[in-house]
């Protein structure tokens, strides 16, 4: 019972959602925009339980005197914190609000700076793509050489038909592998809905039977 | 006589101001009868031709549609080419004679309109206005019009026979591999890896961290990875290696919560499983990876697996884990990620592998049947697309008719 229920259920919301899609009378339609609805309520009450996992998990922490305890008074701390701002202060998200300023001038900082790591990483990632060890490396090289010079002003200025052959890896090589992968992901996609919807694949539940 | 005007009196300089200020007034006030005087034409013709209204105008109710809407079009104005119409004003009413409402409004140029506001199971008349800000010219009533809700979209009927090939295929395969057909899949590197990469973390002494991405629980690709997930759990179970799964979405994290629980208990070790493992980080993309880049630092897993759909976090990901030395297994449907992965990852599934890894690792002759079908369905679509190809090269060089193309045209 246990399983059958989670199964039928699915079963039956996954036909739903998978027929409605070729009936658009009014009635069914409305029915699935209340079923979405309903999906915002859940992911409403599926946060509290994120808070709760955090909770626990750093207290535990603290608790069993782990070595990186010291972050976990960090999060709990910054979170008791947030959570008091937005509290005291009627309008949390006016601009000059404490929650308001503690969310642009800390958060969005430390964010933005992750962020930014992205082209250090980029280069180191590139320099390691870019050693010509095997053909297909080599080819790496040479094409993403061409795509970057064609990119800017210089690229035109050696040759003028590196422009053209940058346009021409992207749109053809580039664009037929990309549709290649994008069909296969597709059917993949569909088979998977399909074998859960059937009850084939039952690994989400955490078993077979 | 220095100063002196040409005229040289006070009173003829009257005169002249008197003239001149009539002369101003008449142009300024009667410019077109100024004009019109001075084409020696009649001062009748400064009236502006009245404007021209839309014509054509044609209602029917629209197909394919929820009900409560009706398509107009009408052929624009004569007077659009003047720039006169700033638009088209549509009304509509249950009687054809009287009782016209305000139902839209759209730019010139405009030919038509889908009126969404009007009941179902009733009829409705519309008329169309151009209008030039200050007069209206309206068309003639186009109606009766009924609008009633449809129970199937034709438009999607070439996707509906596409579902109904790819659901025969999948369930013939499914039934052959229940029935103890042989079923062949190829090799997948990544995929074998993973007993090696568990194995090395026992070793070691390490974790192994297994990343599921930003996605919520609607992505098939999150489904995917929670399906590994599920695989790798009982491995790590049966070695006794720790598992550590930090979650961007607090329902993912639920159903990973209930996964490995299940794993661990599916290979007799239930005790293998530590809810402290399987945890939620944050919603935010950037405070995400800053936590799971500080558990590569801190903990310096044996392996790292990244399984799901990534955004721009992936590379900052990978490249962290690559910097700690941790054997990485990556697989996604992302394509703009792909390239980075491949870069920083030892092995890389790619696109629908992601799809076929809990086949593959469960081996069940029943999924395998799933992976079959799927690749028939890709066979047929592969036959379509070079008989596409095949056909569009023809009637580009001429030698069958354009139009032969056109049945394949199928919208939805």
């Amino acid at each position: 019972m246990r399983r059958q229920v989670p199964l039928a259920l699915c079963f039956i919301a996954g036909v739903f959602m998978a027929v409605q899609y070729f009936i658009p009378h009014f009635g069914v339609q409305d029915f699935q925009e209340r079923l979405r609805a309903w999906l915002m309520t859940l992911l409403a009450f599926a946060f509290l339980l994120g808070t709760v996992s955090l909770i626990k998990l750093h207290w535990h922490k603290i608790r069993n005197r782990a070595d990186d305890r010291g972050y976990s008074f960090v999060a709990l701390a910054g979170l008791a914190m947030m959570v008091g701002l937005g509290f005291i202060h009627p309008l949390h998200h006016a601009p000059g609000s404490p929650f308001s300023m503690m969310f642009l001038n800390v958060q969005v900082p430390i964010e933005a700076t992750m962020f930014s790591l992205l082209a250090f990483y980029i280069a180191s990632a590139a320099f390691r793509a870019f050693r010509a060890r095997t053909l297909e490396a080599t080819l790496l090289l040479v094409a993403a050489s061409i795509v970057m010079l064609g990119r800017v002003p210089i690229g035109d200025l050696i040759h003028e038909q590196i422009p053209n052959a940058t346009r021409w890896i992207l749109e053809v090589p580039n664009l037929a592998s990309k549709r290649g992968i994008m069909i296969g992901v597709g059917l993949g996609m569909m088979s998977t809905a399909l074998k859960i919807i059937l009850g084939i694949e039952r690994a989400w539940m955490g078993g077979k039977e | 006589m220095h100063g002196q005007s040409v005229c040289g009196s006070v009173g003829c300089r009257g005169v002249w101001a008197v003239v001149v200020v009539v002369a101003l007034a008449a142009l300024f006030l009667c410019p077109t009868a100024a004009l019109a005087q001075d084409a020696g034409e009649p001062a009748e013709a400064d009236t502006v031709a009245p404007l021209s209204p839309p014509t054509g105008l044609e209602a029917v109710d629209t197909p394919n549609d929820r009900g409560s809407s009706a398509n107009l079009t009408w052929e624009p104005s004569a007077d659009e080419e003047t720039g006169r119409v700033l638009g088209y004003v549509i009304y509509h009413s249950t009687d054809p004679d009287t009782g016209f409402v305000f139902a839209g409004r759209v730019p010139p140029g405009s030919s038509s309109y889908r009126d969404g506001g009007i009941e179902n199971n009733r009829e409705y008349y519309f008329r169309v206005a151009a209008t030039d800000g200050t007069t209206e010219a309206l068309s003639e009533t186009a109606g009766p019009v009924v609008a009633v809700p449809h129970w199937f979209n034709v438009e999607r009927i070439n996707v509906l026979v596409a579902v109904v090939i790819f659901v025969t295929a999948i369930v013939y395969f499914v039934r052959s591999a229940r029935a103890g057909k042989e079923l062949f899949i190829r090799r997948l590197a990544g995929l074998d890896e993973i007993d090696n990469a568990v194995g090395r973390a026992t070793e070691m002494g390490k974790p192994i961290l297994y990343i599921t991405g930003l996605s919520g629980i609607s992505d098939v690709a999150t489904i995917a990875a929670i399906n590994i997930l599920g695989e790798v759990a009982k491995k790590t179970a049966e070695y006794n290696t720790r598992l550590i799964v930090p979650c961007a979405d607090p329902i993912v994290m639920s159903v990973e919560q209930e996964v490995v629980r299940e794993a661990c208990a599916e290979v007799g070790r239930p005790d293998a499983y530590d809810e402290d493992d399987v945890f939620y980080l944050t919603r935010s993309q950037f405070a995400y990876v800053a936590g799971v880049n500080g558990i590569m630092v801190r903990q310096r897993p044996a392996t790292i697996l990244y399984m799901g759909m990534f955004y721009a976090e992936s590379l900052v990901l990978a490249e962290t884990g690559s910097s700690v030395g941790s054997i990485q297994i990556a697989g996604t449907d992302a394509v703009t990620q792909l390239p980075f992965f491949i870069t920083s990852c030892d092995y890389t599934l790619i696109g629908e592998e992601l799809y076929a890894a809990s086949a593959y690792l469960s081996r069940e002759p029943v999924l395998l049947g799933g992976l079959k079908g799927q690749d028939t369905f890709k066979f047929i679509v592969g036959i379509l697309l070079i008989v596409g190809f095949v056909v569009a090269t023809l009637a580009a060089t001429g030698v069958i008719p354009y139009d032969f193309m056109a049945p394949l045209y199928v919208t939805g």
